[in-house]
This record gives C-alpha cells, sequence and structure tokens, in this order.
C-alpha cells in the first residue's frame, strides 16, 4: 500500500521521496556500495553508448505506440467516414460495437456541471475505469491521446533547438497540474459549465480530425509552440487533468514498468527520453530503496525507457492480484 | 540562452512557485474567457438537435462526442467551434442550410446521446421543442405574391436533403433532384414533417376501419395531435388566388419550411430563443 500512496502522492506534484542509506535493506546498501567497482563493464557500456549516439537504433516500442494511437483515432474517422459504427463519437465519448465508452475526466466535468448522471454515462464511465485500471498508469496519454503524438513530435524539435541554444525550457511546478484539477472541477460545479472542455487540447484534436477542422485548433497550436520555445511538453506535465484522472485510476493497477537495480549502471539514458522523469528518479545512483521497484502512477508507460536502457534494467510487468499486496522490500505485508 | 547572475536556491524555488501559479491562473483564465460567448445571449439563438434541455442544462451535459452527428440521416447536426466558448463541441443545426425532417423516424440523435443531453424520455418528432417558425417577411412569400413554383425550391446547387416518403422512405433524397410544378407555393406546409405525419395517420387510420373495422392502437404522441402549419387564403380583390402561411401551435422548429422556402432569404425562419431559455427538452 505504501508504494501506492508514495506513487499518488509524486503523481500530485509531490517530490519522489529519498531513502537515506542507512534505511536500506542491506543487500541493496552492499549493492549500491559495489556499484562503482565493475570499471570494465562500465567502460564497455559507456563506448556501447558513444555507439549508439552515433547510430540510433530504431525505438521499435516507440513505432508500435504510434501504431497503436494513430490506429485508435482513424478507427474513430473511418468508423464515420464509412459509417461502419464500430467505433462511434469522440475520444470524450464513444460508443465501441455498441457498447458505451466515457472519457473519466469529460464525464466527470458533465456530473460536475450537470448533477445529474444517466445510466449509460455511468456504464461508459465503468467501463473505461477498468480498461485504463488494467493498462495502469497514465497510458491513455501516451497509447490514445492525439495531443501526446502531436507534443511528442514538437518535443524533437524544441530538443533540436534547446540544443541550439534557441528555446527555453521552464521547470514548473508539478503540482499546477493538481491545482488545475481542483480548479476546474470546482469551476464546473459553481459555473454548471464543462469549463475544461472548452480548452481540452484531446477533445479538440479528437473532434477535428473526426467532424473537420476548426478554429479550436488556434489554441492547439499555441500551446505547442508554447512547449517547442518554451517549456518541453508544458500541458502533459504541468497542466492536463486529464493526465491526472488517468494517473489515479492506474495507479493500482496491475501493469507496471519495473525497474531492476542489479541490472543497472546508472547511465542515466532512461530520464534522457522520460516525459516524466521524477518517475525515474529511483535509477539515481544511490537512490533506490530495493532490489525491486515498480515504476509509479505518472509514468505513461510509453515504453521508451525499457526500449532505450542499455542493460535491461527497466521492463514490462503485469503482476497477479498477490503481487500487488508484496510491499516494497519483498516480504508479503502483514498486520 | 544567455545566463543572469545564478540565483540562490530558495529565489529559485519561489519563482518556479510564481510562475507556476501564473501557469495555473493562465489556463483557468483563459478556460473562462469560454463565458463570454455564453453571456452575449448568442448561444440561444442557436437551433439544437430534438430534445436538447435548455441551454444551461445543455451546454452542461453534453459530452461533446458528436455521436448525434454520426447517425443523422440528413446531416443535419454539426459541431460548434471554439468561438462558442463553452459550447465548443456542442450540436447545432442551421436549419437553411439542412434542417431536421425526422428521416429517422425515432429520434436517432436522442438514442445516440450518452449523457441525457437530448432528452431520453422523448420519442416521437411531435413531442420535439426546438423553437417555433415565424413567418418574417410575408411580402416576399411567393404564394402572398400569388405566384408558384416551377423547378428546383432552393436551385440546383443546393446541398440539403428531404424524405420524400413517396419515392424513398429509408433514404433521404437531394432537394435539387426534386423538381416542383406548383400553381401556387406550398412548399412550408406541404414539406413540414408535422403535417405530414398527420396526414399518413389519418391515411393509415382509413386504411385500417376500411380492411378491419377498427382505427390502429398508437402511443401517445406517435401521431402529431396538433397541425404546425397552415395556408389562410388572402383577399386580394384582384382576382388572383393569393395566401399566406400561418404557424400554429403544433410547430416542433425543425426547420424544414425554413430550408425549403423558395424565397431569398427565408421567408421563414425557426426562432429558438425562448425554448432555448426554458425547454425541458420536450413538449409537454
Amino acid at each position: 500500500m505504501s508504494r501506492v500512496i508514495e506513487s499518488l502522492r509524486v503523481l500530485f506534484g509531490g517530490a519522489p521521496r529519498r531513502v537515506d542509506k542507512k534505511d536500506m535493506p542491506v543487500d541493496v546498501r552492499e549493492l549500491h556500495r559495489q556499484k562503482a567497482g565493475d570499471k570494465e563493464r562500465i567502460a564497455a557500456l559507456r563506448a556501447e553508448l558513444a555507439h549508439k549516439a552515433e547510430h540510433p537504433p530504431p525505438e521499435k516500442k516507440r513505432r508500435l505506440r504510434w501504431a497503436v494511437l494513430i490506429s485508435v483515432n482513424l478507427l474513430f474517422v473511418l468508423s464515420y467516414y464509412f459509417d461502419i459504427q464500430l467505433l462511434e463519437g469522440a475520444l470524450t465519448a464513444s460508443r465501441f460495437a455498441g457498447f458505451h465508452l466515457a472519457d473519466l475526466n469529460s464525464a466527470l466535468q458533465v456530473m460536475f456541471a450537470f448533477k445529474h448522471v444517466v445510466i449509460n454515462l455511468l456504464i461508459g464511465t465503468t467501463t473505461v475505469f477498468i480498461m485504463w485500471w488494467l493498462m495502469g498508469g497514465r497510458s491513455f496519454c501516451s497509447w490514445v491521446c492525439p495531443y501526446h503524438l502531436l507534443a511528442e513530435w514538437t518535443e524533437m524539435l524544441h530538443l533540436e533547438l534547446r540544443a541550439r541554444g534557441l528555446a527555453w525550457d521552464i521547470q514548473f511546478d508539478r503540482r499546477a497540474r493538481t491545482w488545475l484539477w481542483l480548479l476546474f472541477a470546482a469551476l464546473a460545479l459553481a459555473t454548471g459549465y464543462t469549463v475544461y472542455e472548452t480548452l481540452s487540447p484531446t477533445g479538440i484534436l479528437s473532434r477535428a480530425l473526426i467532424y473537420g477542422p476548426g478554429v479550436a485548433l488556434i489554441w492547439v497550436a499555441l500551446l505547442l509552440l508554447f512547449e517547442i520555445f518554451f517549456s518541453r511538453r508544458a500541458w502533459c506535465r504541468y497542466a492536463c487533468p486529464i493526465g491526472l484522472t488517468y494517473g489515479i485510476v492506474g495507479a493500482m493497477s496491475p501493469f507496471t514498468v519495473h525497474y531492476s537495480l542489479p541490472n543497472c549502471f546508472h547511465e542515466g539514458e532512461c530520464r534522457k527520453v522520460c516525459l516524466v522523469p521524477h518517475v525515474l528518479d529511483t535509477v539515481i545512483k544511490g537512490r533506490a530503496a530495493a532490489m525491486d521497484v515498480d515504476i509509479g502512477a505518472d509514468c505513461t508507460r510509453c515504453l521508451r525507457c525499457v526500449d532505450v536502457c542499455p542493460t535491461g534494467a527497466l521492463s514490462i510487468q503485469y503482476k497477479g492480484l498477490g503481487d500487488l499486496l508484496v510491499n516494497e522490500s519483498g516480504s508479503r505485508t502483514c498486520q | 540562452m544567455s545566463k543572469k547572475a545564478r540565483l540562490a536556491p530558495a529565489q529559485r524555488a519561489r519563482r518556479r512557485f510564481l510562475a507556476s501559479l501564473a501557469l495555473t491562473a493562465g489556463v483557468a483564465g483563459a478556460s473562462l474567457l469560454g463565458y463570454l460567448p455564453v453571456t452575449s445571449g448568442r448561444l440561444e439563438q442557436r437551433l439544437r438537435p430534438p430534445g436538447a434541455l435548455c441551454e444551461d442544462d445543455f451546454l452542461a451535459a453534453c459530452i461533446k462526442c458528436g455521436q448525434c452527428v454520426q447517425v443523422c440521416p440528413v446531416e443535419a447536426i454539426e459541431l460548434s467551434d471554439l468561438d462558442d466558448g463553452f459550447g465548443v463541441g456542442v450540436p447545432h443545426i442551421q436549419a437553411r442550410d439542412q434542417a431536421c425532417d425526422f428521416s429517422c423516424d425515432g429520434l436517432q440523435c436522442v438514442l445516440a446521446c450518452p449523457t441525457g443531453a437530448l432528452i431520453h424520455e422523448i420519442a416521437f418528432p411531435s413531442q420535439v421543442d426546438m423553437g417555433v417558425a415565424r413567418v418574417v417577411a410575408p411580402a416576399r412569400c411567393l404564394a402572398v405574391q400569388g405566384k408558384g413554383v416551377e423547378g428546383t425550391a432552393r436551385g440546383p446547387d443546393f446541398k440539403g436533403r428531404l424524405r420524400y416518403a413517396e419515392i424513398d422512405r429509408w433514404h433521404p433524397q437531394p432537394v435539387a433532384e426534386h423538381p416542383y410544378d406548383l400553381e401556387l407555393c406550398d412548399l412550408c406546409v406541404r414539406q413540414c414533417p408535422v403535417e405530414i405525419g398527420i396526414a399518413e395517420c389519418a391515411r393509415e387510420d382509413e386504411k385500417r376501419r376500411e380492411s378491419l373495422g377498427r382505427v390502429a392502437q398508437r402511443q401517445p404522441g406517435e401521431c402529431p395531435p396538433r397541425h404546425a402549419i397552415g395556408l389562410r387564403t388572402l383577399e386580394g380583390g384582384d382576382g388572383v388566388k393569393r395566401m399566406q402561411p400561418v404557424i400554429l401551435d403544433g410547430c416542433v422548429g425543425c426547420g424544414v419550411c425554413e430550408m425549403i422556402c423558395p424565397a431569398e432569404p427565408s421567408v421563414i425562419v425557426i426562432d429558438s430563443e425562448e425554448s432555448r431559455r426554458s425547454s425541458r427538452g420536450m413538449r409537454a
């Protein structure tokens, strides 16, 4: 349980907790101490990474993820275009083969604003809740959200510009997203309008793809420009309430990215590609408090870290219910 | 980027906190700009799909998914853009371009709505409360002038479609492919879905009475109980037959009369304002 609470705390914007050396299990402490010892292995890794930097290998999981993201959004478009009625609606709410689905954040906005819930919305919300609980973390973000994909592409431009000193990376307090979530919930309750939907780039893009473009895309373009020149991935990192909603749902998921300390040599490649590097604080030299650590709920399960890790320290893990009850040190929790 | 003098950690943290407050306030502030089109009263002029709750409830309940758009057989419904503020992604109908002609019979948009923004209790066109037609410029009316219609109602380039049940009950036909030859224009009455419904029910009843000796059992509202539009004879005194459309209290505001009117601009327009302010989504 403490793992979930810590994961939620970081999700809401708290800094990852640092475990003091003396509070770590003996074997973990010992491993940390020995880490720098294997000079030969580390030198070999450095050479391998230098080679990789010059000849970047294809990021296979990233391509797969883009394919899935594009397919899901294309399914919406084609379903309407060819009237095959497979996936009707948009990302805010839809019907898959007739079965209701509702985006959790959009559904919350409607419930708060309208203060009345019809059964179809309840069915859609529950289905989507279970779906994304199973997928874990913020997997909606990196596997479905069309804004995420655009932001990923413009992020490449941002990094290019940064390397030439032509762009800033303003770091905001990650708690801003929690404030915004609360603010938008309060605004929906108080005004009786789904205030967040007005600006939701996810909803705007999804509708633009399906029903045709409009001036709302200017807002999306402004967000992307802000990210390119001023702050890397700002909307997803610091603002989007949809991400926070899905993060909360996915916090207890059986599906996680798993970190194995013995395999890690702390090159930090994973943190360079991560959208939410704070979830990977545990890979920093001397930080991991256990041999095996599950990456927290703010993780979008984009799997870029898994792709990029040269030593296989990060992997995908699907846990049974029993494993969910196991605490960080690997022993079962007892009352 | 040129670096200024290094800041102390506490100063940096303070700046970051303030920047984050600014970000939060900026995003929330930008979203609240969506209030402006709502308070301007402009949205109340919008014609919403059948079953739409009064404007405030409708904007609150609509999840902006467009499922109503997808099921409409005549594609009458479109989603509003960001200039509608809180109404972005909310469906509306431009009746002059494509009215709701109830081609679907069963109010498909209402059935598709996942949140009840289009009220689920509604089942028949005659229960709809979208607005009411108004004859705004009788002088332009062909019937008032004693003129007829020869050819298409809205010209060869008009994209709108209507159900011409006598041609194909299930597939709406382009208005541009359906020429008329009328001595005196009566298109607004002739194409009114409520009037067509009343006539159809009467025909069915007549047939049943002849064959079975009794009338059909119907659900309340299945047959429109009141007329929506009629033609009143005008006494001109010049020997020319003249008539003027009169809107009756069975009008549901679907907009077909506005769409089909051959005069440019339309003699009849839908006034949705009162429905938008106070409708509970359907007629009592």
